[in-house]
């Protein structure tokens, strides 16, 4: 244990704005799942390997000498037809099913792509360099990179964009009926089934840009995509379905806490912590709801 | 009637079975050598087990192109069994025991990666048969008195003391303050142990000593803690993704440290990926095609570089290097042996001591290779921003004088 994080009221500020600024592009990642999962009663395991195809499509533009922050326009609208190639062929099949089957089935999705990627672009380990240097803060004693700034901002605008386009467009009150109640939106001329492949697509395509993000801030490999899917489902488990600002405060929060678990705890730790953090949530609630039952009794 | 039938299928099957397991390749066919490797052609190692394969299959052809194997007045040529273990130790060892007790195999050559040589050592040790890898650098692979595996390459350990050999020096032989970040894995582990031992023998002081998880591509949490200790050596040691990590976030952060030590940067492509981000670097390297060591077969690391390059179409990491070399070996001790017994090429393995272009090689009653140290060498960029790796220490083998210590960021 090393509590240097409080010792010195720099490093607090630092941890806690690393982690803010990771945390809100986790939260555009579970943004996306929430999504689904609320439409479409699915949890995808393939969320972050979805995040993973969207990092390659920036880091081949990047190879093509394109700067690798288009990667956030072209990559969601790749993913999308991606998201809607994945709902066609297998989502479909299984939406109307339990829970369980869509698990297996994400799952499976999830070992192909991991596969079809290194097969696909090698073993090694890329990166995009966007080249946009430091913001320097108190005296140069917060350093913030750039690209984790610009990668913030922009999950955030496209979070907002997204709010807007699910209250204002047809298909977003279309999304939202069918996340209330599918049968009933059926009887009121809600083709569920387009709206199913919908949401699956604009799922990708929000991994899609969270990956260009990744590429341009982190690393990215055919096999790393496992935390992503971890950090977004902790993130939907602690907010709750169809709760936007829900998601986005868990997921800065989630941010925040694995930086501090990371001074705190040790590197080693840090998604241990966030394991621990899921069980630890998963039985608060447990026991709520059995105290609340016990009181209705 | 149906059961008979079920019974009379399994039956056949069984035989079938037995009828293909019985027809088997023998150690040598005729004037072949059969060698047998399972090698990661895909999964996560693919990368490098291509590297590894690629090596071999240079040295097979240009020992079999200059007159092959000389045993007993005859001349054999060498042809290798390749599977793919698909980076899974588990399938390794399978493999390992399919090419020894299937396909006849009575010679191994080893895997890509110190945890796939754990797999696998076990079933060739079991068997007898003589294993040449050069691919496992775990030190544990050579305490475990394991008699048929021996390595041409110098143990994990081994790979960044030189490092703090150098900074003490610098330092005017005082002990430096060393902090330092490994992945959680076999290899950075013991190239931490390395490192602890050096620390040790030096009265270096580490401060700072961080674990990196598997999944690790967020190091900031290290850095600022280095950015407030200011240690006088960083050592980072992660694979690709550690080396990448590193410098990245080190010159996001403007990160200043005299001296920055890590593993993995020509398999990661540093200067590649990170042009002038990544100078000053200082890597630990089992070779580097500027040593001036020599053999009949491929001459020199230069000419070895070149032919490489002419036959893959890209410069070869040491990974291919130390896999040549191991051929190199495996045909001197049949010569020497002059026999295909395993037990007389195992001892004529044991007393191996000769110059390749990869390096001298001498194997300890471990198995590793104890003529061989590591080489450093530090990533120099021209005005023109072009990288070049180029060898600073040991001083023997030297092309450029160390800079050190590192620039500040804000004098760059």
């Amino acid at each position: 244990m090393d509590f240097m994080v409080f010792q010195y009221p720099m490093i607090t500020i630092q941890a806690c704005l690393d982690g803010i600024l990771l945390g809100v592009l986790f939260a555009l990642i579970a943004y996306g799942m929430a999504l689904q999962w609320g439409v479409m009663n699915i949890i995808n395991i393939a969320q972050g390997d979805l995040v993973i195809l969207g990092g390659y499509i920036a880091y081949f533009m990047y190879l093509y000498g394109i700067h690798p922050a288009w990667g956030v326009i072209v990559s969601p609208i790749i993913m999308y037809f991606v998201g809607v190639g994945i709902y066609k062929l297998v989502i479909n099949k299984v939406v109307d099913r339990d829970l369980f089957i869509s698990i297996l089935a994400t799952f499976g999705i999830s070992i192909l792509f991991m596969q079809l990627m290194n097969f696909a672009f090698g073993a090694d380990v890329v990166l995009a360099n966007s080249g946009y240097g430091t913001t320097f803060l108190f005296d140069s004693n917060v350093v913030l990179p750039n690209s984790k700034i610009f990668s913030a901002f922009i999950s955030i605008l496209f979070a907002i964009c997204l709010v807007i386009y699910m209250k204002k467009s047809k298909l977003g009150r279309a999304i939202r009926a069918t996340a209330q109640n599918a049968r009933a939106a059926k009887i009121l001329g809600v083709d569920t089934e387009k709206v199913y492949a919908a949401t699956f697509g604009i799922n990708a395509a929000l991994c899609g840009v969270a990956g260009a993000l990744i590429s341009i801030t982190f690393t990215i490999h055919p096999y790393m995509g496992l935390p992503y899917t971890i950090r977004s489902f902790m993130i939907v488990i602690v907010a709750g379905l169809g709760n936007l600002p829900g998601v986005a405060m868990s997921g800065m929060g989630l941010g925040v806490f694995e930086e501090f678990a990371d001074y705190i705890l040790g590197t080693e730790f840090r998604i241990g912590a966030v394991f621990l953090l899921l069980v630890l949530i998963l039985v608060y609630r447990r026991f709520k709801l059995s105290r609340k039952r016990e009181y209705l009794k | 009637m149906k059961i008979n039938k079920i019974i009379l299928s399994f039956i056949s099957a069984v035989a079938i079975l037995l009828s293909t397991s019985v027809v088997s390749f023998a150690k040598v066919v005729g004037d072949k050598i059969v060698l047998g490797a399972a090698i990661s052609l895909t999964g996560k190692y693919s990368s490098n087990g291509v590297h590894t394969q690629n090596g071999y299959n240079m040295a097979v052809d240009r020992i079999n192109s200059m007159g092959g194997v000389k045993v007993g007045g005859k001349t054999y040529k060498f042809e290798i069994i390749y599977y793919d273990d698909e980076s899974n130790p588990k399938r390794a060892a399978q493999l390992a025991e399919r090419l020894i007790s299937q396909d006849g195999v009575e010679f191994m050559l080893g895997p890509y990666s110190s945890g796939l040589t754990k797999a696998i050592a076990p079933v060739t040790e079991k068997y007898g048969v003589p294993m040449v890898e050069a691919n496992g650098a775990s030190r544990s692979l050579f305490t475990k008195g394991y008699k048929y595996l021996f390595a041409v390459l110098a143990p994990a350990n081994l790979y960044l003391d030189v490092a703090i050999e150098t900074a003490v020096e610098l330092n005017g032989g005082k002990g430096v303050r060393i902090a330092q970040a490994f992945e959680q894995d076999a290899f950075s582990q013991d190239v931490r142990l390395g490192i602890l031992d050096a620390a040790k023998r030096t009265g270096s002081e580490i401060i700072i000593d961080d674990k990196l998880p598997k999944e690790l591509n967020d190091m900031a949490a290290t850095l600022v803690k280095v950015k407030q200790m200011k240690p006088d050596v960083l050592v980072v040691s992660g694979h690709t993704k550690g080396a990448l990590t590193a410098i990245r976030q080190i010159a996001e952060m403007k990160v200043d440290v005299p001296m920055l030590a890590m593993t993995h940067c020509d398999a990661a492509k540093l200067s590649k990926q990170h042009g002038k981000n990544s100078q000053y670097a200082l890597c630990a390297s089992q070779w580097h095609k500027t040593l001036t060591y020599k053999d009949n077969f491929f001459k020199d690391g230069m000419t070895y570089a070149a032919d490489f390059q002419k036959e893959f179409g890209y410069d070869p990491p040491y990974q291919s290097a130390e896999s040549s070399a191991a051929l190199l070996v495996f045909k001197d001790a049949f010569e020497r042996a002059n026999s295909f017994d395993q037990k007389k090429v195992r001892d004529a393995l044991a007393a191996t001591n000769m110059q390749t272009f990869y390096g001298n090689i001498k194997f300890a009653p471990g198995g590793q290779n104890v003529d061989k140290p590591m080489v450093l060498f530090q990533v120099m960029c021209d005005s023109a921003g072009k990288c070049e790796n180029k060898v600073v220490a040991p001083l023997k083998w030297a092309s450029a004088k160390l800079i050190h210590p590192i620039p500040k960021w804000s004098e760059r």
